[in-house]
């Protein structure tokens, strides 16, 4: 039997309020082993108040082909930008 | 009051010892673990145990007043005058007999500390609160390998049966008390150990339940270590543990 | 999409490269890239691994709590910092596992450093400061390199590991304030670590086989003998101002590149080292061995225990 664990990847939340960051990844056999390695491999210095683990074949990731169908449209929208807008004499700040 | 105070500095060394001498059992393990996760983890614990080690020895060494500090108790006494319980001492054996060892020690420490939080001593309250949130996560990881050993393969369920036959007998030590716990307790001080002891029980029947495990009935329970009387094993620890100022006496590290 | 050649993907890759971009995990990259990466990285990940055991001989001797505690937490971080980099390395397609077994099995290597001995307390100061400070040196240019999982890991692991080389200088300094027989053990952990630390950064520039192709590749940003330079002219001072003599007659400042020219390097000691003859290699690897294969009825316990939860869940 066993190849190897499966592989987790890890999330921390510095503090609470701040988005989740990817931290790195780790190996293990089930989710409880998973939070406990995550919690001992990515916070030994106080680097979080939260952290997730995903199985890392269930994350789902376009690929570069993607890159030009899915990002490219975005770019000549400028008009969701606030800046693209006069607004003369009034502040908005 | 001066005979409280020495009799509370006795009680902090126990404590401290306790924690240090199984801080230095796992540090035996740092880089040699089964998985890298777990060899950091280990580590974790034993650092944890250092940490609390050097809080509750710096203490004593206080209330003692000879002015001894955390590395004059670690470094500078004999086997004899160490009182950590028997179980901390035993070898790590295979990483059945280190994770059982631990999760022995780590439920007493949980409903020790827990207890030792009401002492009416301000010190020994704030150090067994701080103390308390370590040795819960302690608990915890411990916990889930006992119970996946149990329930795991038929390898790992013999070795823990094997494990169970080695340890279980040095648990009764972790509870033993004589007149200074009886006097510290009047005193508000010390902690009742049978409180202890009846939480612990629970809590180790419902994690070996968890884990097909049976826990040993009429088991003959070996104690000595608040008397200083120990097995074998604690001398070599301490050998190896102290060799450096015993070489060098009197020096700067 | 258009179907490219084989050589105008790589010319692309190489402008992307030029054009200082990162390369991540799933973009293309020529497999002579990839292999290049496995090797290095696995071999960096292994050298963290193999690394807490020489430091690790001193863990149960440390000669007070303070230090105990500073030397596992660092020990422990080598071997965070063996996990950042091999998670790293899985990202470009090879197990964990795969690694360990070309480790056990002799076919990756190990930064060969790891294969001296620890003989006294002063060799813990000594590799915190001297090794640890030209795996700084190396991890710093590292973190510019140009594939993004090993720069991310590297960033991570210089942050930590600013400490490790501030300690080891701590021990020495506080040896060198002390007796004389504290003094004669920090130099003779000096004379005995000073040589393989320059060794670290690898042959001269001229005998580096991989160099030209991971320069271009922005893997490696520097050669080995200017990073061996910067280490010498950073760690140099430091030695002086606590009074310990570096182990090289032909040390000497030289006021126009405003950087010290040292001995010639004993090449046949690294390479014999690297061979399998240095004093520890059986015994480094052997405790590699040991550990996994005492370890495996804990990882078999654990999965299945995991398998049977599984089975269980999904019935109910």
């Amino acid at each position: 039997m066993s190849s190897q664990w499966p592989l987790w990847e890890v999330f921390t939340q510095k503090r609470s309020g701040l988005p989740f960051e990817h931290a790195g990844s780790v190996h293990a056999p089930d989710k409880e082993l998973a939070l406990q390695n995550a919690r001992d491999v990515y916070s030994r210095r106080n680097e979080a108040t939260c952290i997730w683990v995903v199985p890392s074949e269930m994350i789902v990731s376009s690929t570069p082909d993607d890159m030009g169908s899915f990002f490219e449209p975005s770019n000549d929208k400028i008009y969701r930008h606030p800046n693209f807008y006069k607004t003369p004499g009034a502040n908005f700040e | 009051m001066s005979a409280l105070k020495n009799l509370t500095a006795e009680y902090a060394l126990r404590i401290g010892d306790t924690s240090l001498v199984l801080g230095q059992r796992l540090g035996e393990w740092c880089g040699h673990g089964p998985i890298l996760e777990e060899d950091i983890a280990l580590t974790n614990i034993s650092l944890d145990l250092i940490g609390q080690a050097r809080a509750f020895l710096t203490y004593a060494g206080e209330l003692e007043g000879r002015g001894r500090t955390e590395d004059d108790l670690a470094f500078q006494r004999d086997e004899r005058d160490f009182r950590n319980n028997l179980m901390v001492e035993q070898p790590n054996g295979d990483y059945a007999h280190t994770m059982l060892r631990q999760f022995f020690v780590s439920a007493f420490h949980y409903y020790f500390f827990s207890e030792l939080c009401k002492s009416k001593d301000t010190t020994l309250a704030a150090l067994a609160e701080k103390s308390l949130k370590e040795v819960t996560y302690h608990l915890r990881h411990s916990s889930e390998w006992i119970i996946r050993f149990g329930d795991g393969t038929p390898e790992s369920n013999l070795r823990m049966l094997e494990a169970i036959d080695t340890l279980y007998r040095f648990t009764g030590d972790m509870f033993a008390s004589n007149d200074i716990d009886n006097e510290l307790l009047k005193a508000g001080i010390a902690v009742d150990m049978t409180v202890v002891y009846a939480n612990w029980m629970k809590k180790v029947e419902s994690v070996f339940a968890q884990a097909t495990l049976t826990v040993p009935k009429d088991c003959f329970m070996i104690t000595g270590g608040i008397k200083g009387i120990h097995s074998e094993h604690l001398g070599h620890l301490l050998s190896e543990m102290q060799v450096l100022p015993r070489s060098f006496p009197g020096v700067e590290w | 999409m258009q179907a490219i050649s084989e050589q105008e993907r790589e010319a692309q890759f190489q402008a992307k490269i030029d054009r200082g971009e990162i390369i991540e995990a799933k973009d293309w990259m020529p497999e002579r890239y990839r292999k290049q990466l496995i090797r290095m990285m696995s071999q960096h990940a292994h050298s963290e691994v193999v690394g807490m055991l020489p430091e690790g001989n001193w863990i149960t001797r440390a000669p007070s709590l303070r230090r105990k505690a500073v030397l596992l937490a660092k020990v422990q971080d080598e071997g965070g910092h063996g996990l950042y980099i091999y998670c790293g390395t899985e990202t470009l397609g090879i197990s964990r596992e795969q690694m360990l077994d070309d480790l056990l099995s002799g076919k990756a290597k190990y930064s060969s450093i790891f294969n001296y001995p620890t003989l006294t307390w002063a060799d813990i100061g000594a590799i915190g400061w001297l090794v640890d400070g030209a795996a700084i040196i190396n991890q710093t240019a590292l973190a510019k390199c140009s594939y993004g999982p090993y720069a991310r890991a590297m960033v991570r692991i210089c942050k930590e590991e600013n400490f490790h080389h501030k300690q080891g200088y701590e021990i020495l300094a506080t040896l060198m304030r002390g007796t004389a027989e504290q003094k004669a053990m920090a130099q003779d952990a000096m004379n005995r670590w000073w040589w393989p630390s320059l060794m670290m950064f690898g042959p001269s520039d001229a005998n580096s086989p991989n160099s030209d192709e991971l320069m271009r590749w922005k893997v490696k940003r520097y050669s080995n003998d200017e990073l061996r330079t910067r280490f010498v002219d950073r760690t140099v001072p430091q030695a002086e101002n606590i009074g310990l003599k570096v182990p090289d007659a032909d040390l000497k400042y030289n006021e126009q590149t405003r950087s010290y020219e040292f001995g010639e390097i004993n090449w046949e000691e690294f390479f014999n080292v690297i061979k399998g003859n240095g004093i520890c290699n059986k015994e480094r690897l052997m405790a590699r061995k040991k550990a996994h294969a005492e370890g495996a009825w804990v990882r078999e316990a654990a999965e299945a225990y995991a398998k049977k939860k599984a089975t269980k869940n999904a019935a109910a």
